[in-house]
């Protein structure tokens, strides 16, 4: 009962919090109080939030290695760029804000269904096997959206593969990717959107089901012993989070005038998970503090010039180093007496 | 004939997929982390390679030597400042860690060579191989790549076979708490394989880089990949396993290039990947697992 008031105390307090943040951020936003660069990458870390909340529900909640994040991710955004320009071309919708949602919805939708796609058979395969397979997916993914082409004659759409020869207007252009997108995403979807994958990741996590896939994850044959259905269950953890990788790609997708299917390769993914596994595996408020620090780091960064990527290399190593040294563990375990139970807990789990 | 050909390519760059995923698979056994920066190793080797032929005019013979030598110490002394004290940690710190040892690795190749892609050039003069009338040709460096592709094969399976510290391999991937308990030193277990797969990773990138020349900070990081998913393709842990997988997939990759289309290439690699592990869950030759209650 009591651990079950203090979750909903620290999920009310991350809701609270980011309310807060987006009030304090609207308002210096039309102070003009903002630097340039952190204004440009607001909506940027939203979509990366919502990628590094999602991909918490597989690796954290599901405990399933996935290397493929950033695909579902580049399916929503084509997606949620080809039903923009689409709208636009073929029935004039000039509203944005419209417009938007509907690309929104349409990057989750097509995404979830790649992710059912691709559960049903990796689902079937245990740890580094399934991380492999989901990294194949990921892969195949960005291979075939380089050699898709798609153009807007009017209300129907033309598809070509390795066939840029298209009537109307080119929307996807191959291994050029997304040009000229009209830049529709704005901050506020960005952090209505971030609020609804939080409230569907904290709800499914607190709910029967939420805890039917931890049972499942922390032990599949005793889960399994009680009559879980370790399939369905881990299916609708990955294809939540598919949905809102997709919807977060869609977002990410309509703020940038270019976008190259290379962008959403093997490195993005892993970049994802380095959210994830920095703001600790299975913690939500966690991965949004890491994906928000570690969009912003490197821009921080940048009077390092050359020697940026290098700085963060080893910053990297190096939080990591420190978070698993016993003697900080010990030391940390010390100054806050009331992670005793959780961090133990967390070992007990490794 | 062209078939031929484009098999004969198949095998060769299936070689080198082979070479780097022994080191994958040799460390994943022992050490049972995936060592992503391992891509990188190969990289390095094939810089300084370069290095030693281009800008200090040393023969081949002394700069190939040298290049192994100095992933050898890179390969050691990775493991034993990154991954030597998260041996108790879980394995998804590891790999991040790894990871981090990826960037690293790329950035600081970044600062000293710079970003521009390099023109490798073949450190083997020979003249091309011209069989069946002239129909048929092939590189040298392709035969060179498979000869010591197949040298290396039987090397390894000599040492972890016959000798002691190939006994101790074999014992810590085995069960690493009893080998401790029977006098086995694991750390330096690890570190000699480590030592291993970081000289192996040397010849790879000479051979990649002899056969497709352009050399760039992220130059190892897909053969990585390409050499990881072979790894697991082959069962991963399995070193017959890494070498059929390496060679399988080099082959697959060749021939959906030249017959189904170049542009899709990779996806069919992962594709038939993926095939094979629904069929076969645990890899071509790997240990089937076994759950206990």
């Amino acid at each position: 009962m009591k651990t079950k008031k203090k979750r909903f105390m620290t999920n009310l307090i991350t809701y609270g919090v980011l309310i807060l943040l987006f009030i304090v951020l609207t308002i210096m936003i039309n102070n003009k109080s903002i630097s340039r660069t952190l204004k440009g990458q607001l909506i940027p870390i939203c979509s990366w939030i919502v990628m590094a909340v999602s991909l918490n529900l597989v690796v954290g909640i599901s405990g399933e290695l996935s290397l493929g994040h950033a695909g579902f991710m580049g399916i929503g955004a084509f997606t949620g760029i080809i039903t923009s320009g689409w709208l636009l071309n073929g029935f004039s919708m000039e509203d944005p804000t419209l417009r938007l949602v509907l690309a929104i919805i349409a990057g989750g939708l097509t995404a979830g269904i790649a992710g059912v796609l691709i559960g049903i058979p990796v689902l079937r395969l245990r740890g580094d096997y399934l991380a492999i397979v989901t990294l194949a997916f990921g892969e195949i993914i960005k291979n075939v959206m380089n050699c898709v082409y798609v153009s807007a004659e009017g209300t129907t759409l033309h598809w070509g593969f390795l066939n840029g020869n298209l009537p109307g207007t080119l929307l996807l252009n191959g291994p050029m990717g997304a040009v000229k997108v009209k830049t529709i995403a704005t901050f506020t979807a960005g952090f209505i959107l971030v609020m609804f994958s939080l409230v569907v990741v904290l709800n499914l996590i607190n709910s029967r089901s939420g805890r039917a896939i931890m049972a499942a994850r922390d032990n599949r044959i005793a889960a399994e012993a009680t009559g879980i259905n370790i399939t369905k269950y881990k299916m609708m953890a990955f294809v939540t989070a598919a949905v809102l990788a997709g919807m977060a790609g869609a977002l990410y997708g309509l703020s940038m005038a270019t976008l190259l299917p290379t962008k959403f390769s093997f490195n993005e993914s892993i970049n994802v998970l380095v959210f994830v596994v920095l703001g600790g595996i299975g913690n939500i408020p966690g991965s949004i503090i890491s994906a928000t620090a570690l969009t912003i780091l490197p821009e921080k960064l940048r009077f390092l010039q050359n020697y940026r990527m290098l700085a963060y290399a080893v910053l990297l190593i190096l939080v990591m180093l420190l978070s698993n040294n016993p003697m900080v563990k010990m030391l940390w375990r010390k100054l806050i007496p009331g992670r005793k139970r959780e961090q133990s807990g967390e070992e007990m789990r490794a | 004939m062209v078939f031929l050909s484009n098999l004969v390519n198949g095998i060769s760059l299936g070689s080198i997929y082979a070479i780097i995923a022994l080191g994958y698979t040799m460390v994943y056994g022992i050490a049972k982390m995936l060592n992503f920066a391992h891509g990188d190793v190969i990289m390095v080797g094939a810089y300084i390679v370069f290095c030693a032929t281009q800008y200090w005019n040393l023969s081949p013979a002394v700069g190939i030597p040298l290049a192994m030598l100095v992933c050898t110490v890179l390969g050691m002394t990775i493991e034993k400042l990154a991954y030597k004290p998260l041996r108790q940690a879980t394995s998804l710190a590891v790999l991040i860690t790894a990871i981090g040892m990826s960037y690293l690795l790329q950035n600081t190749a970044l600062l000293i060579w710079g970003a521009n892609p390099k023109v490798f050039p073949s450190p083997f003069s020979m003249d091309m191989i011209r069989l069946f009338d002239g129909q048929l040709v092939i590189k040298p460096e392709t035969l060179i790549t498979i000869a010591a592709n197949i040298v290396i094969m039987v090397a390894l399976t000599l040492f972890i076979n016959r000798t002691r510290m190939g006994k101790a391999m074999r014992c810590v991937s085995e069960d690493r708490g009893a080998a401790e308990l029977m006098g086995i030193n694991v750390n330096t277990t690890i570190s000699v394989t480590f030592a291993i797969g970081s000289a192996l990773a040397a010849i790879a990138g000479l051979l990649l880089c002899s056969s497709y020349p352009m050399l760039q900070p992220t130059t190892g990081s897909m053969p990585g990949i390409k050499a990881f998913t072979a790894a697991v393709f082959g069962g991963i842990g399995s070193i017959p396993g890494a070498m059929i997988g390496g060679v399988l997939l080099g082959i697959i990759e060749i021939l959906g290039k030249a017959y189904v289309s170049t542009e899709l290439g990779d996806a069919i690699v992962f594709a038939v990947l993926i095939i094979v592990l629904l069929v076969r869950p645990t890899g071509l030759l790997g240990k089937p697992i076994r759950e206990k209650v």
